[in-house]
């Protein structure tokens, strides 16, 4: 591994900056240590497949109109069902919509998931977990217990309850998920909270007059942000599944809106003849699914090479 | 050098007090950690009991008017609300809830105007016979190849088997379903369609456990129950694939543990067989660990088992659910959401009792 690392380095310069033993400012340091963890993510050839298929999402999502050959919305029932072809390169659905197109639309309603249910689960799972951790006491234990509960509950059923209550659409399912998804955060947080709660800088801090809401704000929730983004990178899976599956069943994004679940509830009603109408959705979610999967276990190797 | 002389001496005057002491010690920790868990039973329930309260009373439409229609009068309002006990405090009213779901009382479901409890007793059984199919599936295969995938560490067997649990964790179930039923049933032909039984057969015979390949074997009518197994195995074999994925990433790594332990290395020593050394040694070390990660590959199942349903027109638990979700049947929802839920956290209950029974550390 070293030999291979003297063969490839550069004489000097910027990965000199970067791997210097004795960094001469912050910026530095953190610049080295995203340098030495990079490295370290990339010799895991599976990680890396993983962050391509997440950086494919991501182009997708961002340039969809370039991509897309056709509005995914425009129905032409002169064109129901189409075989591939040069013009239609996934073929079209029963109501003569472009199913690449549809696709490449529907990235952006997965992102939009993802980022949203992340966006409201995890400062919810961090603000519990760390504040539970570092207060101790009674309020870690009612907070512990409330978490536990949710925690036990099943996800799915209790996002297809929520979402019958507050009708079917894709930001019911949103907040329906993201209400399941925050214990496993606030485990993860207050985990990592116990293990610097009595760190002497945290004493420091606090006998140069910090409360403790300012502790844990400032000093103690960004040490637990590492392991809350590995586990929300190995959860994404998980809710990208359980959104699929709320829009297959027709309580997530409503048509129009191109969503990979609900097209493949669309594609099994000519199953028999036109296959690929389900099947392609289908591959979407599970490689997106898979990307994550994999970028989650490459990181994690990295953040926390003791689960391994 | 006076310990152990006052400790054998008393062992001598009177071993069986001390053993009895000894027994009653152990007893009294088990009611300990039992009673604890009760506790966390009860209180996981309570919440249960106030998500879904929550959840009923989140509805944007109301349930007074949807009962009474647009055209009634106030007065007849006024009545019904009365009796819905929705003019009660709200407090008043979840306690009237709590009572009720407590005596086994969901109230009435709108789509099939019947009692919902009577309705969840009458679905379940398709739903728990698939989800055994699935377990037994998934445990008997699931952990020997996680044993071999660590025993064999770094051989194929172990890549094939981490791609297994990667696929496992990513793709849809419902998907899977749908592709399964496309080639496996309408293009081979080699299993049943969508239900539990082919048309023609329906109430051929009588439901005594509900399961129905039980009750053909009981009714000893085998073409039912060819024909039931050729139903069940599609949807409870990708169902069970899931729990594999899970037991045998469990299971390996759990192994993995066990077989760095010097203690097998002296196993290896005195000479006993490869065999020997994996199976009942390492092996018996992590029995206790794998019935908790069969209890909650079963909960899994349950939730799985929802979308499964759908896909295969099971009329189970899960697709009780949703077609109650479709029509806006809240008792129906909810109803069948606390069953779920309670097995499911009963799963997690059993699966700790089973751990204090039988590993004494846990105490």
């Amino acid at each position: 591994m070293s030999g291979n690392e003297t063969v490839l380095a550069a004489p000097a310069g910027l990965r000199a900056w970067l791997k210097a033993d004795a960094p001469g400012s912050g910026w530095q340091a953190t610049c080295g240590r995203a340098y030495r963890g990079w490295r370290a993510f990339a010799r895991n050839p599976m990680g890396l497949v993983g962050l391509s298929i997440v950086l494919l999402l991501l182009f997708c999502a961002a340039f969809a109109p370039w991509i897309a050959t056709a509005d995914p919305t425009v129905q032409d029932l002169s064109l129901r069902l189409q075989s591939t072809s040069a013009e239609h390169w996934l073929g079209t659905d029963r109501m003569g919509r472009d199913t690449f197109s549809a696709l490449i639309y529907g990235s952006r309603v997965t992102l939009y998931i993802v980022v949203l249910v992340l966006v409201i689960s995890a400062p919810i799972g961090l603000l519990v977990g760390s504040t539970a951790g570092f207060l101790g006491g009674w309020t870690d234990k009612v907070l512990m217990r409330i978490t536990d509960i949710f925690f036990s509950f099943p996800r799915l059923v209790l996002a297809l309850a929520f979402v019958a209550s507050l009708g079917p659409g894709l930001n019911n399912a949103i907040i329906a998920i993201a209400l399941t998804a925050w214990p496993a955060y606030a485990r993860v947080a207050r985990a990592e909270t116990l293990a610097v709660r009595k760190s002497d800088f945290i004493a420091a801090v606090r006998t140069q007059g910090a409360g403790h809401w300012r502790i844990i704000l400032r000093h103690v929730m960004p040490l637990s942000l590492p392991s809350v983004i590995v586990r929300a990178t190995l959860d994404m899976a998980g809710i990208i599944l359980t959104a699929a599956g709320l829009g297959f069943l027709g309580l997530g994004a409503q048509p129009p809106t191109p969503e990979w679940g609900a097209m493949i509830s669309v594609g099994r009603e000519n199953i028999l003849d036109q296959w690929w109408v389900a099947a392609v959705p289908g591959m979407a979610i599970f490689i997106v699914s898979l990307g994550f999967n994999l970028l989650g276990d490459g990181l994690r190797d990295v953040l926390d090479p003791k689960m391994t | 050098m006076s310990k152990p002389a006052i400790a054998s001496a008393s062992a001598v005057a009177a071993p069986s007090a001390e053993a009895g002491a000894h027994f009653l010690h152990g007893v009294r920790r088990l009611l300990l950690a039992g009673g604890g868990l009760f506790f966390s039973l009860a209180a996981t329930f309570f919440g249960l009991l106030v998500i879904t309260f929550v959840i009923g009373r989140l509805m944007p439409v109301d349930p007074v008017l949807s009962a009474v229609g647009d055209r009634a009068s106030q007065a007849t309002y006024n009545q019904v609300k009365e009796a819905m006990g929705l003019n009660l405090p709200i407090w008043h009213q979840f306690a009237r809830y709590a009572w009720n779901v407590l005596h086994g009382d969901f109230g009435m479901s709108t789509l099939t105007a019947r009692p919902v409890m009577e309705d969840l007793i009458r679905v379940f059984p398709a739903t728990a016979e698939m989800a055994t199919v699935a377990i037994i599936i998934g445990i008997v295969c699931g952990i020997p190849l996680g044993v071999w995938a660590a025993v064999y560490r770094n051989s194929l067997l172990d890549h094939v088997m981490r791609v297994v649990g990667l696929i496992g964790y990513s793709v849809p179930i419902f998907w899977l379903g749908v592709m399964g039923l496309l080639v496996f049933y309408l293009q081979l032909g080699w299993v049943g369609g969508p239900g539990r039984l082919d048309v023609y057969l329906d109430g051929e015979v009588p439901t005594v456990t509900g399961l129905i390949l039980v009750d053909a074997v009981i009714a000893g009518d085998w073409e039912v129950f060819a024909n039931a197994f050729s139903h069940i195995i599609l949807p409870a074999t990708l169902l069970g694939y899931y729990s594999l994925a899970y037991i045998s990433r469990m299971t390996r790594s759990l192994m993995l543990e066990q077989l760095n332990q010097e203690y097998l290395i002296t196993a290896r020593v005195k000479g006993l067989s490869e065999r020997r050394v994996v199976w009942r040694h390492a092996f018996g070390n992590i029995q206790v660990a794998l019935i908790t990660v069969c209890a909650l590959a079963f909960a899994n199942i349950l939730e799985g088992s929802v979308l499964t349903e759908t896909v295969f027109a099971w009329p189970g638990i899960g697709r009780y659910i949703t077609t109650a979700l479709l029509s806006a049947d809240m008792n129906a929802v909810l109803g069948g959401t606390i069953v779920v839920g309670t097995v499911y956290v009963g799963l997690n209950l059993l699966s700790d009792i089973l751990y204090l029974i039988v590993d004494p550390r846990a105490r």
